[in-house]
């Protein structure tokens, strides 16, 4: 039983973070795209249109990446996770059959369009079907957010005598105190990723010495809308985010700040520090005093429970990589605004293309948002646990009841060795791409 | 409202088979008589422009199932484990190899991703049918040993095969000898519906052959049909009883009819569109004269302990379908309203369309 959950566990985890490289990316991309093609609208400058379709190229990609990868995500509720899905399925099966209506046949068929149909649309109604797909990438985070925010913090249900939850009231699902804040966050986390992969990309024209016009323009996007979300993601989504879990969640709070036990007057801000499970403390701590008490109640010397004060059966079930997930998600956000802040200085200054050391450092920084990205999922995933729907459903009860763990370890080497593969030919397909650039070929 | 529902995602499902479907017919037809080049690529190309929108309806049908029916998907997922886990690794072997064999001209590679995409294809044509084959007959759910359920009676789980190989067993596997039979029908009915999308879409060099292959094809399947309904009754001496006390479900068996005699004539029709809509036919009365056959059955039960899973006792709440039907009727609209945009705008042959990101 012990190895059946883990398995199913790492088998999600592991299809989960794969596939979230893709979406994170498109999101936030489909933006940029749209505000490339705008501008091409208003000024009429034939280089902005390029990079538009330039990176509907990359997003066409990753949509790919993301379908094929996002089908085994719903598939694995059933599969590995069938008794969660019998009795939850009532409610979080709403919002995910609405991710299909209303995101993924929009995305699609204008995806198709945007890529194929310029010369028979015309210019705005070519920006019109970018902007669908903008719409539809967008929608369909907010419904899987609905679904997870659902998870996180229960609402507008019933539960019958059979264990069954049914949906009492369904507009709640979207009215959610959890969902906004979430989707916030995770959507700027997108933008963020984006920014940095234009960026990024722009830097690597500029230091090649090649489509310098377009390394120009791509550097500057990347680096405005790079700075905006940044911050944004910081203030006011993530305090917003981590007030409500520690409004929801106090017993993951407390896990992912590192408070094993509790201050009297106030709770210090654990900067470093590695937890030791067996003395129930941090290693070669750096903290700074009464800073999360105010953070979290702008009240100084207001008191934050600590793990000491819950039942080892409420607290999360692995709280050192809680612990890690959350401070490198706080720690490499803190360093994006710091690079993009410098880099916004010098492009004010006109230095920022000639600061060989930046573009640099601009350049290989694309992994990171990636990174943070995704150990910013598994805070909210980490945290929720020992439960699937919280303090209602735990782990360990939502599984198939018939799979044995043998079946799904023989999945999860298929899943490792395809996906090893897939990562592959993916890098070769966008590494081709950008290294042809945006300039229109002549044929 | 639950059979609304099952209309509803038995029409989505048969959309996914329609689309889709042509898609691995496609890729059949490419795997064994595309010869030439350019044969390869036009034929590639017919299916790499639309196979990502296509499978949307697969997305979409589980989403529905889910919603709709949470203890059916949630029984016949965890106990078509496998197979079904096969059948994503097909999705995405097939899809690389749509993706990837234009992106660099060599030809060692592109003919890695050509038989990526027709073997997947084929594989994934043979194991939906395969599938269809195991809900029309039934598994042992609930895991029934010696009369006694070795799990909540909505549960199963079946192996890839039983040692027999025989859909009479107590404990039948996925592929026995009748789910085979449907898994071959379904390979050849795709390979019927991806010639004709072939011959409506491109100008490839083989397209009169393939109206030869077609009508070959076609008496075969003539011969596959008569076969599976003997064997299907031979299997399940009550499999058609519900054509008898349900007398308007005929009309799904003779949507099948039609297309298959239509198919007859594919050399002399006048339009290559009416071949399309002929092979349509065909892959719309098979999936839902199966369904139709087993109403309000969704899953049957193969032994006497535990009931055959129905529409009624896997379904949401009341609430929860009505408040689907709302947004469900917008999303429909939606959806017909792009799908006429896109038919607008990707009518007609492709051979010069430009493809390839």
């Amino acid at each position: 039983m012990e190895d059946m959950i883990f398995y199913d566990r790492l088998q999600f985890a592991f299809t989960i973070t794969f596939h979230y490289i893709f979406p994170q990316l498109t999101m936030g991309l489909s933006l940029l795209i749209v505000y490339f093609k705008w501008k091409y609208l208003r000024n009429n400058i034939e280089k902005y249109n390029n990079a538009a379709k330039f990176f509907m190229k990359i997003f066409a990609i990753n949509f790919t990446m993301g379908v094929v990868t996002g089908i085994p995500m719903e598939f694995q509720f059933g599969t590995n996770w069938a008794k969660f899905s019998e009795l939850t399925g009532g409610i979080i099966g709403q919002t995910l059959a609405m991710e299909g209506m209303f995101s993924f046949f929009l995305e699609s068929s204008f995806l198709a369009l945007f890529i194929f149909g310029e010369k028979l649309m015309g210019q705005k109604l070519h920006f019109l079907t970018g902007f669908l797909v903008f719409l539809g990438s967008w929608a369909s985070g907010w419904f899987i957010l609905a679904t997870n925010a659902w998870m996180q913090h229960p609402v507008g249900y019933e539960i019958l005598d059979n264990g069954k939850f049914v949906l009492q009231n369904f507009s709640a699902l979207f009215t959610n105190p959890w969902l906004l804040p979430a989707f916030l966050h995770n959507q700027l986390a997108s933008v963020v990723t984006s920014s940095f992969v234009v960026a990024s990309i722009g830097a690597f024209y500029i230091l090649r010495n090649k489509q310098t016009q377009y390394g120009q323009l791509f550097l500057k996007t990347g680096v405005v809308f790079g700075l905006v979300s940044s911050i944004l993601l910081a203030f006011p989504t993530g305090d917003w985010n981590a007030k409500n879990v520690a409004k929801y969640q106090p017993a993951s709070f407390a896990a992912m700040e590192g408070i094993f036990e509790t201050e009297e007057a106030g709770a210090e801000i654990v900067l470093i520090g590695q937890p030791n499970m067996v003395e129930k403390k941090l290693d070669n701590k750096i903290a700074v005093p009464n800073v999360l008490s105010f953070l979290t109640h702008q009240e100084w010397d207001k008191q934050i429970p600590g793990m000491d004060q819950f039942k080892e059966e409420e607290l999360p079930d692995n709280i050192p990589a809680l612990y890690y997930s959350y401070h490198i998600m706080v720690g490499l956000g803190t360093i994006f605004i710091g690079v993009m802040a410098l880099a916004l200085f010098l492009l004010w200054r006109k230095k920022l293309y000639t600061s060989k050391s930046l573009l640099w450092v601009i350049m290989f920084l694309v992994p990171f948002p990636y990174i943070a990205n995704i150990t910013g999922w598994y805070v909210a995933e980490l945290g929720r646990q020992p439960y699937l729907v919280y303090g209602l459903l735990r782990t360990s009860d939502g599984i198939s009841p018939t799979v044995s763990s043998g079946n799904t370890l023989f999945t999860l080497l298929g899943f490792v060795a395809l996906y090893m593969l897939l990562g592959l030919l993916f890098l070769v397909l966008v590494g081709k791409t950008i290294n042809q650039g945006p300039k229109p070929q002549t044929h | 409202m639950e059979v609304f529902w099952y209309i509803i995602i038995a029409i989505v499902l048969a959309m996914f088979f329609i689309l889709d479907g042509y898609d691995f017919g496609t890729g059949i037809i490419h795997l064994f008589f595309a010869k030439k080049e350019e044969d390869k690529e036009v034929i590639a190309k017919s299916a790499g422009l639309f196979w990502d929108s296509n499978e949307v309806w697969l997305v979409a049908a589980g989403g529905m199932l889910f919603m709709a029916f949470p203890t059916f998907y949630a029984s016949v997922f965890s106990g078509f484990y496998l197979p079904l886990i096969i059948v994503l690794w097909l999705i995405i072997f097939r899809a690389i190899g749509l993706e990837f064999r234009g992106q660099f001209n060599y030809q060692m590679w592109k003919d890695i991703w050509d038989k990526s995409f027709g073997v997947a294809s084929l594989l994934l044509a043979l194991f939906f049918g395969i599938a269809l084959g195991n809900i029309v007959r039934g598994v042992n759910l609930g895991g029934v040993e010696n009369g006694v359920s070795t799990y909540e009676g909505h549960y199963f789980f079946l192996p890839l095969w039983d040692s027999t190989f025989s859909p009479l067993s107590k404990t039948p596997g996925i592929i026995d000898w009748f789910t085979i039979i449907i898994g071959i029908i379904s390979v050849v009915t795709l390979a019927i519906h991806g010639a004709n999308w072939i011959i409506l879409k491109t100008n490839s060099s083989i397209n009169n052959k393939l109206k030869k292959i077609i009508f070959k094809l076609n008496i075969a399947l003539v011969i596959l049909t008569i076969f599976s309904v003997i064997v299907w009754l031979k299997v399940n001496p009550n499999a058609l009883d519900n054509f008898i006390t349900r007398p308007y479900l005929i009309l799904f068996p003779i949507i099948y009819l039609t297309g298959l005699v239509g198919l007859f004539f594919i050399k002399k029709l006048k339009k290559e569109s009416y071949g399309f809509t002929f092979s349509t036919l065909l892959v719309l009365g098979g999936i839902t004269s199966s369904l139709a056959s087993l109403f309000p059955v969704i899953l049957p039960s193969i032994n006497n302990v535990n009931e055959s899973l129905t529409i009624y006792n896997t379904s949401a709440s009341e609430y929860g379908l009505s408040v689907a039907l709302n947004w469900g009727i917008i999303g429909f609209i939606l959806l017909f309203v792009y799908m006429i945009i896109q038919k607008r705008l990707m009518g007609g042959k492709i051979d010069k369309m430009d493809y390839g990101h």
